[in-house]
């Protein structure tokens, strides 16, 4: 139970839960993307004076795509993007957030009133996943290809970094202000208190900051099913990511407790 | 030992800040560079020319939520 071993662990969760990640989008959240990459190459294809026939090969993207970064130049194909592509980003994504994790989950390690081991652990992922994607996806959802003016590209960013930030921070603050206040006010109060902190924290903040709302004449469903997908491949790798890593640590305290047993057993002979 | 460690089932052993400290910062530093690059290089940022790592991660991009272009 040492700052490495969680770190350890967190690494090898974050692995494991980035390549599930993988799967999970590759599965459903691919088909979305092709669909809305096929929307843009319409749109963009239909002021040049051409229709677009139905069934519009997958490489035609790389060569007529315009005014777009994805494809346009062809470094990357779109059969590389969609799985080697996809898989580095969801893999390099859930390694360091496992890591991240992992690392707060070692802060809560017997800090969290009569918690044990996986208990707090379970309790900081479940708390990462609300901060760091739930509620900034509720405020700024991801959007599908297609979508989004490359002239707000950087506001938009900056809007989403900055909302993720404030949430992760209003969560760190709650659950120390739980700790602080579970001895006056009992468990189960700190943290109705502490949860209640945080969702006027994230809601006063949220309403304050512009709506993003470029969609245009997208369609509504693929817009609902991308976002869905999206956010069903976010809550599969945090679910990933807190059984693995709730898993390895509860072990590692099982062990560090039965070490701990016979020492006093054998210090009491 | 404070009152709030009195009901944890035996000995769960904190681990000090003052040892936690390195390592949260080093993993805090590695997930910062790692989201840039995954969620705003070569689109909101451009640290490195051209769009390769844009298009690299592109995909992931899109799906974990980050304002792609
Ligand atoms: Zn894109």
């Amino acid at each position: 139970m040492t700052p490495r071993t969680f770190l350890v662990h967190g690494l090898v969760a974050g692995l494991v839960a980035g390549i599930a990640a993988f799967l999970i989008a590759y599965v459903v959240a691919e088909p979305q993307i092709d669909t809305a990459i096929a929307l843009e190459e319409a749109a963009s294809a239909a002021p040049a004076g051409h229709t677009h026939a139905e069934g519009t090969p997958a490489h035609s993207h790389d060569e007529e795509e315009a005014g777009h970064s994805h494809g346009q130049e062809a470094e990357v194909s779109r059969d590389t993007q969609s799985t080697w592509g996809l898989a580095t980003g969801t893999i390099l994504f859930g390694t360091v957030i496992g890591g991240a994790t992992a690392l707060a989950a070692a802060f809560a390690l017997g800090r969290l009133g009569s918690l044990g081991a996986r208990g707090s652990t379970a309790t900081i992922t479940l708390v990462g996943f609300v901060a760091t994607a739930l509620v900034p996806f509720l405020k700024y959802p991801s959007t599908p290809p297609a979508v989004g003016s490359g002239d707000t590209i950087g506001e938009r960013t900056g809007l989403y970094f900055a909302f993720w930030a404030i949430s992760l921070a209003a969560a760190v603050i709650a659950v120390v202000a739980a700790r602080r206040l579970h001895e006056r006010i009992g468990g189960f109060n700190a943290m109705v208190v502490a949860a209640l902190g945080y969702l006027v924290v994230v809601l006063a903040v949220g309403l304050a900051l512009p709506t993003v709302n470029e969609l245009g004449a997208f369609p509504a469903d693929t817009l609902w099913y991308f976002r869905r997908e999206s956010l069903v491949t976010l809550a599969g790798l945090w679910a990933v990511l807190g059984v693995v890593l709730t898993g390895l640590v509860g072990r590692d305290a099982d062990k560090a407790l039965a070490d701990q047993r016979r020492r006093e057993a054998a210090a009491a002979l | 030992m404070p009152q709030a460690t009195a009901a944890v089932p035996a000995a769960l052993p904190q681990i000090p800040v003052s040892d936690l400290a390195p390592w949260a910062i080093f993993s805090a530093l590695l997930a910062a560079v790692v989201l840039f690059f995954v969620g705003a290089e070569q689109g909101a940022f451009s640290v490195l020319e051209g769009t390769l790592v844009h298009e690299w991660v592109h995909d992931a991009r899109h799906v974990m939520g980050y304002p792609c272009h």
